[in-house]
């Protein structure tokens, strides 16, 4: 389903992706780890195509689709969704408002009829109840207000209602306490089917007690630099990042 | 600039016969006495502050005329535009500057409610020359005096003591291109009086024919009594291509409350000033716009609080969107005088600026002679957050419907205390079609 070959990505000038090669099949979840500044949320946003970052190699295919082609929007409605480290407060536009206008807008692009207010609050409503949140969020702006909690929870809400092929969740899990977290993972498996993909950005092995995923990715200096089952993650726990083989410490070597 | 004054003094002697005819020798004694204040006057320049960012030129460089009697012919569907969804108690409709009776619509009113077209209100006699010249704030006021030299019609609202007019008042002012004379001026004067305890809402409109390179000067004076309410909008679609110069001053007397909502989207040069004195204790004033303007159009807004008595409370947020090469300006003027001592005052004003292009020059002007009041004052101009729109376009909205809904929430505290939902229908209405106009919808 995604192909990543070669990705070399920029920001505010300086590189930070040194040439990504990373391929995810349908039905798999992938957690990608690494420690702070190693390019994980880059790697995220440059999958969704945030402005700021500048891809200066490489290729992204999805479902054989020049990914890089494609603006945001493109690729939301292609199936590409990103739930955020830091989701953003947007005072004055309603959540509910605004997810009908992105789902009906993703809908058309897949051929299907836009949901009346009626339709869209039964939907709404499932999903709601599914991840045990509070109806009147809806009500209220974007995340404006949210706690940390809610404004994660938000996302993975989104992520239901919008029903994507392809999951990022860039360090959704950050912040969480247990319970909070459980019900992320709740949310995120109970989504987990044979032509969904996931991504899991995560700086922790903890998410992953809770969605066990099928490829573990160290990234390390904007390259990945180990692969392997869940296992690899529990060994990342254990011994942290220092053992991993980064170019810096080969040099120091 | 004398040469354009000239013109205005000749446009006078032309319509002289005409007032004269219609009788009321003080009405004609006021007009011209307004006309020698205007010529001594002229028009403002940018060297006075008041005037600093905005030029009149353009209109002073033009010539304009009154129109002649019986020219108006204007479709109705250009006043069904303008209309509201649904009944007021009384809807007045004017075409270029004259009151259309077939186009008004009237409902019985509570007993000595009086809601009238000034034209009808000055022929049966009433004594309102002292009301046309009681601006003693017209004094430095060029556009105020030249509405008063050339007053003719508009309307007469009056309400009174323990009254409440359950519908809204409407007022249309349409102004049609088609003049036989060239550029058409109109000079609309809206007289309002709200008795004691009484309560009334009363919405301006100003629209015309697309195109139309028309000169409104218009000018309201509200006067309210103890414990009455208003709520007053001035709803501006003039054309794209029309000045529009308008002046509202309010007297507000003990425990009255005035609120304002002035919108703004037309014109191509347009000045508006709010003038509110709160001339008794416990007046609650708020004063709320919302403008939009883009290719080379300027929209200024000049409004001053005047809290001359203790314990009144005034809230004030204005709102603008400035694309292409428009600009903006607000000037906020606060005066708390010495005697107004607990004065709780508030001023907001921001603007969102959709191109590099686009300006705004703004000002807060507070000038407090109190000592124990509370006075505090934000101004803020900003792009659209990039990150806001990224974050809408990653769930599947388009560009220009992202840069719309964000745009909509920026002007949303101004609609959402806008209290007749109809209005605000109306509004919401025009605003999408603004910014639909701005930002075409791309796929």
């Amino acid at each position: 389903m995604l192909q990543v070959r070669n990705l070399h990505a920029a920001v505010n000038g300086r590189d930070i992706l040194r040439g990504i090669d990373l391929s995810i099949a349908t039905g798999e979840v992938h957690a990608i780890m690494g420690p702070n500044g190693s390019g994980k949320s880059t790697l995220a946003r440059v999958l969704a195509g945030h402005p700021e970052y500048l891809v200066t190699g490489g290729e992204i295919l999805f479902d054989g689709q020049d990914l890089l082609a494609m603006d945001p929007e493109s690729r939301a409605r292609a199936g590409v969704f990103m739930a955020f480290q830091y989701p953003v407060e947007i005072p004055g536009v309603n959540n509910a408002y605004f997810l009908k206008a992105a789902l009906n807008a993703v809908r058309a692009h897949r051929g299907l009829e836009e949901l009346d207010a009626v339709e869209f609050m039964e939907l709404v409503r499932d999903r709601m109840t599914r991840l045990g949140m509070d109806e009147s969020l809806l009500n209220r702006p974007v995340n404006e207000g949210f706690s940390g909690g809610e404004k994660k929870r938000n996302e993975i809400f989104q992520m239901a209602v919008l029903e994507p092929r392809l999951a990022v969740l860039d360090e959704t899990d950050s912040g969480l306490d247990i319970d909070a977290l459980k019900i992320v993972a709740n949310g995120v498996n109970a989504m987990r089917r044979a032509d969904r993909a996931f991504l899991l950005v995560t700086h922790y092995q903890r998410l992953l007690n809770y969605v066990v995923p099928d490829v573990v990715h160290v990234l390390a200096e904007g390259r990945i630099v180990r692969s392997g089952g869940k296992e690899l993650a529990f060994e990342l726990e254990e011994k942290g990042y220092g053992w991993i083989d980064t170019p810096a410490n080969e040099a120091s070597a | 600039m004398t040469g354009t004054v000239d013109q205005y003094i000749a446009e006078w002697e032309r319509a002289r016969p005409r007032w004269q005819r219609s009788g009321g020798d003080n009405l004609i004694r006021t007009r011209e006495a307004a006309l020698r204040q205007f010529a001594a006057l002229g028009f403002p320049t940018t060297r006075q502050e008041e005037w600093r960012f905005t030029s009149v030129a353009p209109i002073a460089e033009r010539t304009f005329s009154l129109a002649r009697p019986a020219t108006a012919a204007i479709s109705s569907v250009d006043v069904d535009s303008l209309r509201l969804t649904t009944t007021p108690a009384v809807e007045l409709v004017f075409v270029n500057g004259r009151h259309v009776p077939e186009l008004s619509r009237t409902r019985t009113l509570p007993a000595r409610s009086r809601v009238e077209s000034l034209s009808s209100a000055l022929e049966s006699g009433n004594d309102l020359e002292a009301r046309l010249t009681t601006t003693r704030w017209a004094e430095k006021q060029p556009f105020v005096a030249l509405n008063t030299a050339f007053v003719e019609d508009g309307a007469w609202i009056q309400v009174p003591a323990r009254t409440v007019l359950d519908r809204p008042i409407h007022l249309v002012f349409l102004a049609s291109r088609d003049n036989a004379d060239g550029a058409l001026m109109l000079h609309p004067r809206v007289l309002i009086s709200l008795g004691e305890n009484s309560q009334a809402s009363v919405i301006e409109t100003y629209g015309g024919t697309a195109g139309g390179q028309y000169f409104t000067n218009t000018v309201t004076d509200i006067e309210l009594d103890e414990n009455a309410v208003l709520d007053h909008y001035k709803l501006q679609y003039e054309s794209a291509a029309a000045f529009h110069v308008g002046a509202t001053h309010v007297r507000a007397q003990r425990s009255a409350t005035y609120r304002s909502h002035s919108i703004s989207f037309g014109g191509a040069l347009v000045r508006n000033d709010v003038i509110a004195v709160l001339d008794g204790e416990g007046v609650e004033c708020t004063l709320n716009g919302l403008y939009t303007a883009d290719a080379q159009r300027l929209v200024d807004n000049h409004t001053t609080i005047d809290h001359a008595q203790p314990h009144c409370a005034s809230r004030e947020i204005y709102k603008g969107i400035l694309a292409e090469h428009a600009r903006g300006v607000f000037n906020g003027k606060i005066i708390v005088r010495p005697d107004a001592q607990k004065t709780d005052a508030k001023q907001t004003n921001r603007a969102l600026l959709l191109s590099e292009d686009a300006q705004i020059n703004t000002k807060p002007q507070l000038e407090i002679f109190a000592n124990d009041v509370k006075c505090t004052h934000g101004a803020a101009v900003g792009q659209l957050d990039d990150e806001a729109l990224f974050y809408l376009r990653s769930r599947g909205l388009g560009d220009a419907s992202a840069r719309r809904m964000l745009i909509h929430a920026f002007a949303a505290d101004v609609l959402n205390h806008l209290p007749l939902e109809l209005v605000r229908a109306h509004i919401e209405t025009r605003l999408q079609r603004e910014l639909a106009r701005v930002l075409p919808a791309a796929a």
